[in-house]
């Protein structure tokens, strides 16, 4: 089956008056239909650019990205634009939810610039805002929610054109242990519904509730593993204390 | 575990059952199936130590041991209730393996690293699969709770390793 997004010996130079920073080196990777995949790795190893990248919000220096079997790193910025409108979800550590529109008008916003009825499109909204527990949040401005209430709304616009791939650079990173326990659940459930997910996170609790951890070092991809089933937990005898 | 049986026999005294059912009560079903052996060989310890004392009774069907805690066992339970348990962890089995591995050139550091990332991952993956469970208890949920925040630590530890431990063998 054609993977959901692929990269072909991709790489990214910028260039900083003068000095070129590599800050990807030539990652092939590949994410099959209802993958759920974390990256992970040190600070400055290139996550947040090869999820740019991947989206088509950053131009490659070399290499290529492949979206649902079609080769997208040449496409013009209409094309782009109409492609991640259409196929791609987006969840960011600072929620990036319009301030002026309430939780139910960002969640919309998506469904209308794709064309969807008015009518339609406040159904499918409620609905998303519903599933994830924001029933009485819909007139709220992004100001008037917690980080994990905004989370949410930023989680379920994400969701609303259901996406190939949701792609999100650290959605837990700004959110207390409880938030981020919340939205990772929610993100389970996505995943259990099918939803093909990439994630970057620092979080090794996200990580580990990935199916498959993809590590960064330097540009490059220094480990790719898969994660069994949860296997069952049992506590050691001598838990209470020393025998 | 014998100062949790202290404990258990603090304020009445119980037979081997009872402490088997007092632990499952608070641990459930994560705790391992225990076995009486286990418990019954800890009971006789104890009382070999003079820490608790034992009395058979007639029951129902069969004879019990009932058991109950001595003054030498109740101060035991008074020094543990009162000494907080150990703060630092300088004992870890995956650091000592990677030092002694690594120097004497026996496995790759890198590789020892990257199983023992997987490791802790699916650990972490384990653990956070139980607590989000629902119907696992309270006491266990907490030490699993627990027990995740030390892997997330284990795992920056393992990142601090990667990037400080000079791994390559001194050349002779
Ligand atoms: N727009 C830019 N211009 C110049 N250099 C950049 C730019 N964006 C990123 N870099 C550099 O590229 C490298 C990789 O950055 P990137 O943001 O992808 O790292 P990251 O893995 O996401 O880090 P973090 O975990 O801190 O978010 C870094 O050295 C960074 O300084
Ligand atoms: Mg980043």
């Amino acid at each position: 089956m054609t993977p959901v997004l692929e990269t072909r010996r991709l790489a990214k130079t910028y260039d900083t008056g003068g000095t070129q920073v590599l800050a990807v080196r030539g990652i092939d990777l590949t994410i099959s239909r209802g993958e759920f995949v974390a990256i992970v790795g040190p600070s400055g190893c290139g996550k947040s650019t090869l999820l740019n990248l991947m989206a088509g919000l950053d131009r490659v220096t070399a290499g290529e990205v492949w979206l649902g079997g079609r080769r997208i790193d040449q496409l013009s910025e209409t094309a782009l634009a109409r492609m991640r409108r259409q196929k791609v979800g987006f969840v960011f550590q600072f929620f990036n939810l319009m301030p002026t529109l309430s939780a139910i008008e960002n969640v919309e916003l998506p469904l209308l610039l794709v064309g969807r009825h008015r009518k339609e499109a406040r159904d499918a909204a409620s609905r998303l805002l519903d599933d994830l527990g924001l029933e009485d949040k819909y007139d709220a401005a992004p100001s008037q929610l917690s980080g994990g209430e905004q989370q949410r709304v930023a989680l379920a616009r994400a969701l609303a054109n259901t996406p190939d791939i949701l792609l999100g650079d650290e959605p837990t990173g700004n959110l207390d242990s409880a938030s981020s326990r919340e939205v990772l659940a929610l993100l389970r459930a996505a995943r259990d519904r099918g939803q093909t997910l990439l994630l970057v996170t620092h979080d090794t609790r996200v990580a580990a509730a990935a199916d498959r951890v993809v590590t960064l070092r330097d540009g490059l991809v220094n480990d790719d593993t898969e994660l069994q089933a949860a296997r069952p937990v049992t506590l050691p005898l001598d838990a209470g204390g020393p025998v | 575990m014998r100062s949790l049986f202290l404990a258990l026999l603090a304020d009445e005294s119980r037979h081997g059952y009872e402490i088997k059912q007092a632990l499952e009560q608070e641990f459930g079903d994560q705790l391992p199936a225990l076995n009486a052996g286990q418990i019954y060989s800890t009971l006789a310890r104890l009382e070999r130590d003079g820490l608790v004392v034992g009395q058979s009774i007639e029951g129902d069907n069969r004879r019990k041991r009932v058991y109950e805690l001595t003054e030498a066992g109740r101060a035991a339970l008074t020094g543990w209730i009162e000494t907080p348990v150990p703060g630092t962890r300088l004992k870890d089995e995956f650091f000592m393996k990677l030092v002694i591995l690594a120097s004497a050139g026996l496995a790759e550091p890198k590789a020892l690293i990257a199983g023992q990332r997987r490791e802790y991952l699916q650990s972490l993956r384990d653990l956070d699969a139980m607590v989000s469970a629902d119907g696992s208890r309270p006491a266990a949920e907490l030490l699993a709770e627990g027990a995740i925040l030390h892997l997330k630590a284990d795992l920056e530890w393992l990142d601090l390793i990667e990037q400080r431990l000079p791994m390559q063998r001194e050349p002779a």
